[in-house]
């Protein structure tokens, strides 16, 4: 008896039907995803589960399943906090935010609470250094934190508060970000307008609109040049 | 903080960051009004090779970091070949200190996605992906909801805009691995395989996705495309120099007083940047920085003026890669920057070839050594010779980027290796530290 739904079938068959009728092994990450998204990790009826929608066997999926950092082989908590400990958030302060967080929730890299709310990850380049040190929560980012902050939004997670990230949507749980990482939209009322740019973002062309600056000569209508029009000619 | 200066600020070129100021930029209705799809209308109109040709006239080279020229790759593609063709763009943003394609997704998705129908319109493909890195969630939320009103309007799917051109577009996220920025691991990554790069050649413009003829290109490069649809070539040359034409995004990070994205003129060296950028911040000198992301050699105090183009900064001996500018002051130490950066390559290293595997294996064991305070004299030639048996013999860029802030920073900052060395600089790593990092 697997331990997937019609629900999750019925999504199975609609990632695949995003690739050609005879590729349909590109669907394999996103299927990764749909099954981290009803276990919480990958788990070895979520490979199966995989293999056997694919019509591969366990090895090629395992193989694959192993390779990639957010396919976690192990059940996850509700909120997965990732800190930025690469070389600029590092610097900035991402260590101490990383060993207070590692400290305090007694927990260490890829390791879950025992209440099952918060596993714990330092990460790589979050691809945000303008608003270093970083971290996230279910991939959602809170920014220039500091420990005490950081304490605060783990604080509140364990009392079954959601604060709001700095930057993205409001927050869902790992499992339900998993759905959207398989391919689905956000449905979460307002949720993709969430979140608008922060000042770092526009730090360049709010400077240039201060001062007037725009680029000059733009016509939008300047014709594309013709090949074959100048060889008619 | 002071005014930058006015030749200073007309440096700045607001193109593809513009459309951020309207917060409701993401949504069709607000990207409409602000010159959105105009230039896709354009495009229908003319002939694909004109098309190419357009690309090759405005000089428009890649934005991922290589720097090779759009109109060419493009060119590339064998047509009338009878197989299909695809186009992918490479949405996998992790090179340590980039982070502007991530913004331009999330505050102006559909710039992307106009980019990617005409690109294909142009290369005659009629199947499109976009691979996001998976953790840019919130990114990959505009942009899925934007291929979805771009669906509903017509821009995508059958015969659009009555052109009788078809497009089909996935958003595809991948799951962690820095590996798959390198075109060819993305390509297995998207094929449903562990991402690890491809023996060259043959090239992706003739065995590509599926061993089909395939466009790989980056998300600020696909964004410029509209752009120069409707401005044209001459207009896209006015900013840049003759050979790294156009506006370039600058991504400044660290020891400024205002991090942040700097849209501006290709050739604009850091001392301008950190200018605009408000100047150091109090109590900080510059000391080193990367000008592309921590796979380019860094710089110095000395390099402040070399021009940031692909040519200025080869001729400096580094690289522009991705404009990313991680700016670093003499409070911060090169040898634990680099021993950071290290760790992150040892990590992501894919295992698939052994110089890359196992070197940066080693050299993360040296530095630790080094900064434990434990290090040896001849732990330096190790170093380098570990570095020369990396570089040029791994199997793609990943290998060789490894190496450059180890060879820069034992070239320019030799002495604070040796700080470590003769014991003049206290340890940096206890054994505490050490747990956390691996």
């Amino acid at each position: 008896m697997s331990v997937f739904t019609e629900e999750t079938r019925a999504r199975a068959r609609e990632i695949i039907a995003r690739y050609p009728a005879d590729r349909s092994r590109s669907a394999l990450l996103p299927l990764l995803h749909l099954v981290q998204s009803e276990e919480g990790y990958v788990s070895p009826a979520g490979v199966e589960f995989c293999a056997e929608v694919l019509g591969l066997n366990k090895a090629q999926v395992g193989a694959v399943a192993t390779f990639y950092t957010m396919y976690k082989r192990k059940p996850t908590g509700d909120y997965l906090v990732s800190v930025c400990t690469n070389t600029m958030c590092n610097v900035l302060g991402g260590q101490e935010v990383y060993d207070t967080l590692s400290e305090h929730l007694g927990v260490g890299h890829d390791e879950t609470t025992e209440d099952g709310k918060i596993t714990l990850e330092h990460a790589e380049c979050l691809a945000a250094c303008d608003y270093g040190p970083v971290m996230t929560v279910n991939y959602d980012f809170f920014d220039n934190v500091d420990p005490q902050a950081a304490l605060g939004v783990v604080e509140e997670l364990r009392a079954g508060g959601r604060p709001m990230p700095t930057r993205g949507a409001r927050l869902c749980t790992l499992k339900e970000m998993a759905v959207q990482l398989a391919g689905f939209a956000d449905e979460r009322a307002g949720a993709v307008g969430d979140g608008g740019p922060g000042e770092p973002t526009l730090r360049g062309v709010r400077l240039a609109e201060q001062h007037g600056i725009s680029v000059p000569g733009f016509d939008p209508n300047t014709p594309i040049r013709s090949k074959e029009a100048e060889a008619q000619k | 903080m002071t005014t930058p200066r006015p030749e200073t600020l007309a440096k700045l070129t607001p193109v593809l960051t513009k459309r951020w100021l309207s917060p409701d930029a993401w949504r069709i209705g607000t990207y409409e009004k602000l010159d959105g799809y105009a230039a896709l209308r354009k495009a229908l109109g003319a002939h694909p090779d004109d098309l190419i040709q357009l690309i090759k006239d405005s000089g428009l080279r890649g934005r991922g970091g290589a720097g090779f020229p759009t109109g060419l790759k493009w060119g590339f593609i064998p047509q009338g070949d009878g197989k299909p063709h695809y186009l992918v763009v490479n949405a996998d943003e992790g090179e340590p200190g980039t982070c502007k394609d991530l913004p331009l997704m999330t505050h102006d998705p559909h710039s992307l996605v106009e980019g990617v129908i005409i690109a294909s319109y142009a290369i005659r493909a009629n199947r499109a992906y976009i691979y996001i890195r998976g953790e840019a969630v919130h990114a990959a939320r505009r942009l899925r909801n934007a291929v979805q009103e771009a669906y509903a309007k017509g821009y995508l799917g059958r015969n659009i805009l009555g052109s009788g051109f078809d497009l089909e577009l996935v958003v595809h996220s991948g799951a962690g691995a820095y590996i798959c920025g390198e075109e060819t691991a993305l390509l297995d990554s998207l094929e449903g395989f562990r991402g690890q790069p491809r023996l060259r050649p043959p090239f992706p413009a003739t065995h590509g996705l599926y061993a089909s003829p395939t466009v790989v290109n980056n998300v600020g490069t696909i964004a410029s495309v509209p752009y120069i649809v409707l401005g044209g070539a001459e207009w896209w040359k006015t900013m840049g120099t003759e050979k790294s034409s156009g506006p370039m995004i600058y991504s400044l990070s660290g020891r400024i007083a205002n991090p942040g994205q700097y849209e501006c003129s290709m050739g604009i060296t850091l001392r301008e940047l950190i200018e605009l950028a408000g100047g150091m911040q109090p109590g900080h000198n510059l000391k080193f920085w990367t000008p592309g992301g921590s796979s380019t050699p860094l710089l110095t105090a000395e390099h402040l003026d070399v021009p940031l183009d692909f040519e200025g900064v080869a001729a400096a001996g580094s690289i522009l890669g991705t404009t990313a500018t991680q700016i670093f002051s003499d409070q911060d130490c090169p040898v634990y920057a680099t021993y950071r950066w290290l760790e992150f390559y040892h990590h992501e290293s894919c295992g698939k070839c052994t110089p890359c595997r196992e070197g940066n294996y080693w050299m993360v064991r040296v530095y630790r050594r080094i900064l434990a305070g434990q290090g040896t004299h001849e732990d330096l030639d190790t170093l380098l010779d570990t570095c020369d048996n990396i570089l040029g013999r791994s199997f793609c860029g990943l290998g060789d980027g490894a190496t450059s802030s180890v060879t820069s920073s034992l070239q320019y900052f030799k002495q604070d290796y040796l700080d470590y060395i003769e014991g003049r600089t206290a340890p940096k790593l206890s054994d505490k530290q050490l747990v956390g990092a691996h």
